[in-house]
C-alpha cells in the first residue's frame, strides 16, 4: 500500500534562502498528522510543493504513489488543500463557488455532496450569499468546503482555525475527525498546539526548513509536559 | 474536459455578472467615437468611395473586439493573482492547454459580444452591407483570440494593476489606435504607411473591413496570413509560460 504522502530529500530555495533543507517523511494512509513549527519553518512551502503551487528544486514528492510533477493530474485529484490565506473569488456566491470548484476537478453534478458539506460546516443558510458579504470565519469555512468538494483521500489543512471563533473550531474538528474516521488522511499545520495535541496521532516539528523531530504525539510528550513545552524545548535546541 | 468547460463557464460568468461595465461601457464608448468623428467628417471625407461613417463602423467594431478580448483575460488573471484566488485554478488537475483554451475562448466571447453590441448600436447611424461575412467572422475570431492570448501574457507578467495599465496604455492602445481604425493608411505620408505595415492590428482591421465593403488596403489573404502567424507565435509563447508556471507557480 502506497503512503498517503511521501517526501524524499526535498530541497527548495527562494533566491539564496534555503526554505526546505532536505525534508524526508512518509505519512501513512488514514493518519491524522501534525506539521508544526514556528513562522518561516517551511511548513507552507512544503505544502505548496506538495500541491504544485511551488516547484521543489530537488527531491521527490508523491501523493498516494503519484509523483506531483510527472503525474501531477493524478496527484492533485487525490489532494485537497485549505490554504492559509483567506482568499475568495468576489464574483460568486457560496454554492456557485463550490460548483465551480467541483467542475475544476472533473465533477459535473455534485449537489448532494455540496449540500452535505454545507450542512456540516453550518453554511446552508449562506449558500446563495455572495462571498464578499461573508464574515472572515464564514469565508474560512468556504475554503474548507472548497478543499473537500472532490472528496480527496488526502486533506491538507494549513492553519484552518486562524482567526476563527470557538463554535466553528469545534464544528470543523468534529467534521474533520469524521472524515479521518472514514479513512481520509489529514495533514494539519497549526499554531494552536493544544489542537494538534488532541487531534494528531503523529507530529513532525520543523525548524529552518528541516524536520527536527518526528514521532507519535504520545512519544513526543513522554519526556513530560504539554506539547507546547516539548515544542519550545525542541526549538531552543 | 469538464475542467476546461468549467473554467470557460466561470470566465463567461465573471464578465457577464458585470455586463454593464464589461459589455455596455465599451459599446457606449464606440458610439461616442462614431457620433463625434462621424458628425464632423461624414460630409467631407470618403474612403475607398465609402462614406466616412460607414467606413468607421467596422474599424470601431474590431477595435472593441480586440480591446475587450485583451481586457477579459488580463483582468481576470491579475485580479486572481492579487487577491490570491488564483490558487483555486492552480490546485486542480487542469492541464495547461485546457487553461489556455478556456481563457482564450472566454476572451473571444466577450470581444464578440461587445463587437455585436457596437454593430447593433451603430446600425441606426449608417447602412452597412456584409459583402463577405466569412472574412468578417475569420478576422473577428482570430483577432479576439490573439488579443486574448496577449491579455494572458500581460496578466501573467503583471504583479500590480499599474503594470497591467502600462501594458494596456503603452502597447495595446497605440497598436489599435494607429492601425487604421479611423483612416485608410494610404492617406498617411509614405514613412507612416511603411510603419503601419509593421503593426499586426492594421491587418486585422483592414481584413475585417474587407468583409463589409469588398475593398481593402491589403489583400485579405495576406492579412489573414499575418494575423494567423502572429496568433501562432503569441499562443506558443503563452503555452510555454503556462507550462513552466512562470509567475504563477513559485
Amino acid at each position: 500500500m502506497s503512503a498517503a504522502v511521501s517526501l524524499v530529500d526535498v530541497i527548495k530555495y527562494f533566491g539564496s534562502l534555503k526554505a526546505l533543507d532536505g525534508v524526508s517523511l512518509e505519512i501513512e494512509q488514514g493518519e491524522f498528522f501534525g506539521l508544526l513549527g514556528p513562522n518561516g519553518a517551511g511548513k507552507t512551502t512544503l505544502i505548496s510543493c506538495l500541491a504544485g503551487l511551488a516547484r521543489a528544486d530537488s527531491g521527490k514528492l508523491s501523493v498516494l504513489g503519484h509523483d506531483v510533477s510527472t503525474d501531477y493530474r493524478e496527484a492533485r485529484r487525490r489532494l485537497g488543500v485549505v490554504p492559509q490565506e483567506l482568499v475568495f473569488d468576489p464574483f460568486f456566491n457560496v454554492r456557485e463557488t463550490l460548483q465551480i470548484q467541483s467542475g475544476y476537478f472533473g465533477i459535473r453534478k455534485n449537489d448532494d455532496w455540496i449540500d452535505e458539506i454545507l450542512a456540516n460546516l453550518d453554511l446552508t443558510s449562506k449558500a446563495n450569499v455572495n462571498m464578499r458579504r461573508l464574515s472572515g470565519g464564514m469565508k474560512r469555512r468556504v475554503l474548507v468546503a472548497q478543499a473537500l468538494v472532490h472528496k480527496p483521500p488526502v486533506i491538507v489543512l494549513d492553519e484552518p482555525t486562524a482567526g476563527v471563533d470557538v463554535e466553528l473550531r469545534q464544528g470543523l474538528w468534529q467534521f474533520v475527525r469524521r472524515l479521518n474516521g472514514e479513512g481520509h488522511t489529514i495533514i494539519l499545520t497549526t499554531h494552536y498546539l493544544e489542537e494538534a495535541e488532541s487531534l494528531c496521532g503523529r507530529i513532525a516539528l520543523m525548524k529552518q526548513g528541516k524536520v527536527v523531530a518526528l514521532d507519535t504525539t504520545a512519544n513526543l510528550m513522554s519526556a513530560g509536559g504539554t506539547l507546547e513545552e516539548v515544542f519550545v524545548r525542541t526549538m531552543r535546541q | 474536459m469538464i475542467g476546461f468547460w468549467t473554467l470557460f463557464y466561470k470566465e463567461i460568468l465573471r464578465f457577464w455578472k458585470v455586463a454593464f461595465q464589461t459589455v455596455g461601457a465599451p459599446v457606449l464608448t464606440a458610439l461616442l467615437y462614431l457620433m463625434i468623428f462621424g458628425h464632423v467628417l461624414d460630409e467631407h471625407v470618403k474612403v475607398h468611395g465609402v462614406p466616412y461613417t460607414s467606413f468607421l463602423v467596422p474599424g470601431l467594431v474590431m477595435m472593441q473586439v480586440l480591446q475587450n478580448a485583451f481586457a477579459n483575460s488580463s483582468s481576470s488573471l491579475i485580479q486572481a493573482k492579487i487577491t490570491g484566488s488564483i490558487v483555486f485554478v492552480l490546485l486542480p488537475p487542469i492541464p495547461y492547454s485546457a487553461f489556455f483554451a478556456a481563457y482564450i475562448l472566454a476572451a473571444m466571447a466577450r470581444g464578440l459580444m461587445v463587437g455585436i453590441g457596437v454593430l447593433l448600436a451603430t446600425m441606426w447611424f449608417t447602412e452597412l452591407k456584409l459583402v463577405a461575412p466569412l472574412w468578417i467572422l475569420a478576422f473577428a475570431l482570430l483577432g479576439g483570440s490573439l488579443f486574448g492570448a496577449l491579455g494572458m501574457i500581460a496578466g501573467i507578467w503583471s504583479e500590480k494593476f499599474d503594470q497591467l495599465a502600462g501594458f494596456q496604455n503603452f502597447l495595446i492602445m497605440p497598436l489599435t489606435m494607429l492601425s487604421g481604425v479611423f483612416y485608410s493608411i494610404y492617406t498617411l505620408p509614405n514613412f507612416w504607411q511603411r510603419v503601419s505595415h509593421y503593426n499586426p492590428v492594421f491587418y486585422m482591421i483592414d481584413g475585417f473591413r474587407y468583409g463589409f465593403f469588398g475593398v481593402s488596403d491589403v489583400a485579405p489573404e495576406t492579412s489573414l496570413a499575418v494575423v494567423l502567424a502572429c496568433f501562432t507565435v503569441v499562443s506558443l509563447l503563452t503555452l510555454s509560460l503556462l507550462k513552466r508556471g512562470w509567475k504563477l507557480r513559485t
